[in-house]
């Protein structure tokens, strides 16, 4: 236990992504078993005891301290787990029973009831330090909040054992904690042998199209809808539905896990009905509208009427019990289109290809693409097979050029990890009005990417250069600085007061040369808006 | 004068007022010739102030930390180190008056000062003042734990305690600092390509880092920081042995950094200042550190739980050793440590001063 509370709290204080992957990496080839199993199955949100909640550890510490004391340490530390892990009084008999391995602890959380929890783990205490106490707490009420998801604790163990990541993703999904034969294949022993479940398989992805261009007799294109890529998965009597990072999202879905009439894993876009993707109505709303319907444990029937989810199918990668992965992708497509008249169509439609004769006809179509709220164009190889992940020359998107706007940065930010000690988040604005008649800047937006190393140097100088409040970690700034921002759509907000939010807005270019008052009024931006 | 509604606000019981004392032919109050003002301590008959955070013509100052020590005085009664730290930050020894750890000082109407080791820094001292039959003693910062850069915590018996309550919550359990530098000498080890860059305080936890570094083996340079030099050749010269120590700005390269230990002041920790150094795991020494939102907050990823003060257990400890007839607790988490004070039958009030910071402990 104490192994796994000191990877814990190491994961906790460290925000590089590279050092993070080591410390697991390091972690699982260390641990043994089956402790490192169960460690991946708690980083990774596998496991859940209903038994402790917080407020069981709160009435576990009432008898035991001054409930004032209790009340200023709780304030102070701004989490229960930690002021009880803190404030847990050593036992009276000095050192007892030596600490309890992982391994122990999971069996003992996994048997409690609400009744035997408290006893049981006032047990577990006693023989626990601080640190222990808080990995127990923690991994007992399911928040650990290490900063660890599915797909990091992934790379690490593909990382640590030198084994394929995508091979890592097909066998993790089909195993349940402590993944005893995912650890002995990666040891050199034999493939898992996966039981009938509806498990995850991992993602085929797409390079950006550069300057390539490509032969439409090879590829094929189709556009790329703005919803979300999900995996569709029916066996063995259950079904799922899977994010591109391999998360289970079925829970916030419900509509869809009726609705596959046979076993399969189909690969789509997840949308809800609308009228602004493909123009018609029965068509697609923007982003906006599915992002009502996204991170809900449970959906209430008034979100499941007003935004009913759909999925647009692209690729079908298993269908009753036969792996197409291995086929052309111009097999697959036949497949999926023969599929299509067993499917609802409340619940499924088929993702276009789009007819041109030639490739500067289709450059054009992703020119009008704008109008259809869509984020751009995919272009697939017509004999690629489907492979996990971005392999060279199968796959690209080719997103619509972004929008772009000239704003003043009103505001700037620490980063943090290896930028803590650069201003490189930023706020921007517009102006409401003209600026020569007294218009103020509203703010629009926040971006921090899109620079170079060198321009961020500059960026940062900029700042403490030109700084005219302090807000906390905030410095305002003299409306002084115009940057050019790219973002791929507007969409009305009430989250800011200028009404609006951008998605995946970054900086384009730095203005230096330009006079402020000449940047873009929110007008400009809010005419864009196609909700 | 404590009147019903101070002691109200320090919430005491009634029947625990203070008994008045018969001086004389006069009926007073005891200790009524201490009076806390919000910017220090007022010795009313010497007129003289403890730790003021204002300018006033006769200062008695228990140590160098400048939330404690401010300029400007007419004159100022410290410890000898302490008027060096003063000299060393002020630029100026206008005033001083040493006193030595034991010798008693008479600051005039009847009152006399001694000057006695806190164990917070180097020349940080307790002040026991006497007056009128009545001993009291100011605690200053102090702590219990050993520290090799300055002289022990001396307990002292009085009927007044005005004790400080910077770590006055029960969460605060400083552990013993060889594990902390166990730590540290660990992620040095695990990291040869970086170098361990620890934020500590200029004057002090600094000093006391690099000796208990010394005092576990490590025998490599420990670079510094600018702002640290003065402060390190300050408390080699009172005897505190700290060993080989280069200033950052003099490394040849970056390189020369790599798997070296630097020693730099919180300020600096996230600053354009260590944009230099070669991929710095970031340390901080600090009592908050026992706290993880309070490391996560400022970026650290290797907290130590070091620090100069006293921790819950030491200032609960020590009240109960010393048994004062009354305790006055200065600054700090004070609500707690009242509460404990009424929990365990002991007179105790919070006194509201101004201008002591939640200094980078």
């Amino acid at each position: 236990m104490q192994h796994f509370a000191a990877l814990l709290d190491a994961l906790t204080y460290t925000t590089s992504r590279k050092r993070k992957l080591a410390l697991l990496a390091d972690y699982l080839r260390t641990a043994p078993d089956p402790d490192r199993g169960w460690a991946l199955g708690a980083l990774t949100g596998a496991l859940d005891f209903p038994a402790v909640k917080s407020s069981t550890i709160r009435a576990l510490m009432m008898p035991r301290i001054d409930p004032v004391l209790w009340a200023l340490s709780r304030d102070f530390v701004g989490d229960t787990a930690e002021t009880a892990s803190l404030l847990w009084p050593a036992p009276q008999d000095g050192a007892g029973a030596p600490p309890p391995s992982l391994h122990e602890v999971v069996e003992t959380l996994a048997t409690l009831t609400r009744a035997s929890a408290p006893g049981v783990i006032a047990g577990l205490f006693d023989r626990l330090d601080a640190s222990g106490r808080y990995a127990l707490i923690k991994l007992a009420t399911g928040a650990l909040r290490a900063g660890v998801s599915a797909r990091l604790a992934k790379t690490a163990f593909a990382q640590g054992f030198a084994v394929p990541l995508e091979e890592v993703e097909e066998y993790w999904h089909a195993l349940a904690p402590p993944y005893a034969p995912l650890f002995a294949w990666a040891a050199g022993g034999p493939a898992p042998v996966l039981a009938d479940l509806p498990r995850f398989r991992p993602f085929m992805l797409a390079h950006p199209l550069e300057d390539e261009r490509l032969d439409l007799k090879d590829y094929a294109a189709e556009w790329k809808w703005d919803g979300i890529r999900v995996q569709l998965v029916r066996a063995g009597g259950a079904v799922r539905v899977y994010s591109r990072s391999g998360d289970d999202i079925s829970a916030s879905f419900p509509e869809l896990l009726g609705a596959l009439p046979f076993d399969a894993v189909l690969d789509g876009e997840l949308l809800v009905r609308g009228s602004a993707q493909g123009g018609t109505a029965g068509g697609a709303a923007s982003f906006n509208a599915l992002q009502q319907r996204l991170g809900r444990k449970s959906v209430p029937a008034r979100m499941l009427r007003e935004y009913p989810a759909f999925v647009r199918l692209y690729d079908v990668l298993l269908l009753e019990g036969r792996d197409w992965r291995s086929a052309p992708w111009k097999s697959r497509r036949a497949t999926l289109e023969a599929l299509m008249p067993r499917l609802p169509e409340s619940h499924f439609d088929l993702s276009p290809l789009i007819e041109a004769a030639d490739f500067a006809e289709l450059a054009r179509l992703r020119e009008g693409a704008r109008d259809a709220a869509i984020e751009g164009l995919m272009l697939k190889h017509r004999a690629s097979p489907y492979v996990a992940g971005r392999k060279a020359g199968l796959w690209f998107k080719w997103k619509r050029d972004p929008l772009l706007i000239d704003c003043v940065v009103m505001y700037a930010q620490r980063g943090s990890g290896k930028r803590s000690s650069f201003y490189s988040d930023y706020t921007f604005g517009c102006w409401d009005g003209d600026p020569e008649a007294g218009a103020e800047l509203l703010p629009v937006g926040k971006a921090y990417s899109g620079f170079t190393d060198a321009e961020l140097k500059a960026l940062d100088r900029f700042v403490r250069q030109h700084t005219i409040a302090r807000f906390g970690p905030v410095r305002e700034l003299e409306r002084k600085l115009v940057v050019e921002v790219a973002f791929d759509s507007v969409h009305a907000s009430k989250r800011h007061k200028s009404g609006l939010a951008m998605r995946f807005p970054r900086i384009h270019r730095i203005r230096w040369d330009k006079p402020a008052h000449e940047a873009d009024r929110v007008e400009r931006l809010r005419a864009l808006v196609k909700d | 004068m404590l009147g019903p509604d101070r002691a109200g606000a320090a919430g005491l019981k009634p029947r625990n007022r203070p008994a008045r004392l018969r001086v004389g032919t006069l009926v007073r109050a005891p200790f009524s010739w201490i009076r806390p003002e919000p910017w220090g301590i007022h010795i009313v008959p010497a007129d003289a102030w403890v730790d003021p955070s204002r300018p006033v013509p006769r200062a008695l100052v228990t140590h160098g930390h400048a939330d404690h020590a401010r300029a400007g005085h007419g004159e100022t009664i410290a410890t000898p180190a302490t008027l060096a730290i003063m000299a060393l930050r002020y630029g100026t020894g206008e005033g001083a008056v040493p006193a030595a750890y034991g010798e008693t000082i008479a600051l005039g109407g009847g009152v006399a000062a001694t000057f006695l080791p806190a164990g917070h820094v180097l020349g940080s001292a307790q002040i026991l003042l006497e007056h009128a039959g009545e001993r009291v003693i100011i605690t200053g910062d102090y702590k219990r734990s050993p520290d090799p850069t300055c002289a022990p915590f001396a307990l002292t018996p009085c009927d007044l305690l005005i004790t400080e309550a910077t770590f006055g919550l029960p969460v605060f359990t400083h552990p013993p600092i060889a594990g902390e530098i166990a730590k540290l000498l660990e992620a040095r080890a695990e990291n040869p390509d970086s170098c361990i860059l620890v934020g500590a305080y200029a004057l002090g936890k600094a000093q006391r880092v690099i000796a208990e570094l010394r005092a576990a083996g490590h025998a490599d340079t420990i670079w510094l920081h600018g702002a640290m030099a003065a402060m390190c050749r300050l408390y080699e010269e009172h005897g505190v042995a700290l060993g080989d120590l280069r200033l950052v700005s003099d490394a040849p390269s970056k390189e020369a950094l790599r798997g070296a230990i630097v020693i730099a002041p919180p300020a600096a920790l996230n600053d354009r200042w260590s944009r230099r150094l070669p991929d710095p795991v970031t340390a901080m020494a600090s009592g908050w550190m026992r706290v993880r939102q309070r490391a996560r907050q400022r970026g650290v990823e290797l907290p130590l739980v070091i620090s100069d003060h006293a921790d819950w257990g030491e200032l609960t400890g020590t009240i109960a050793e010393v048994n004062p007839a009354e305790t006055w607790i200065t600054h700090g988490r004070e609500e707690a440590l009242l509460r404990w004070c009424a929990l365990t039958q002991r007179r105790a009030r919070a006194l509201a001063l101004v201008g002591y910071e939640d200094e980078d402990d």
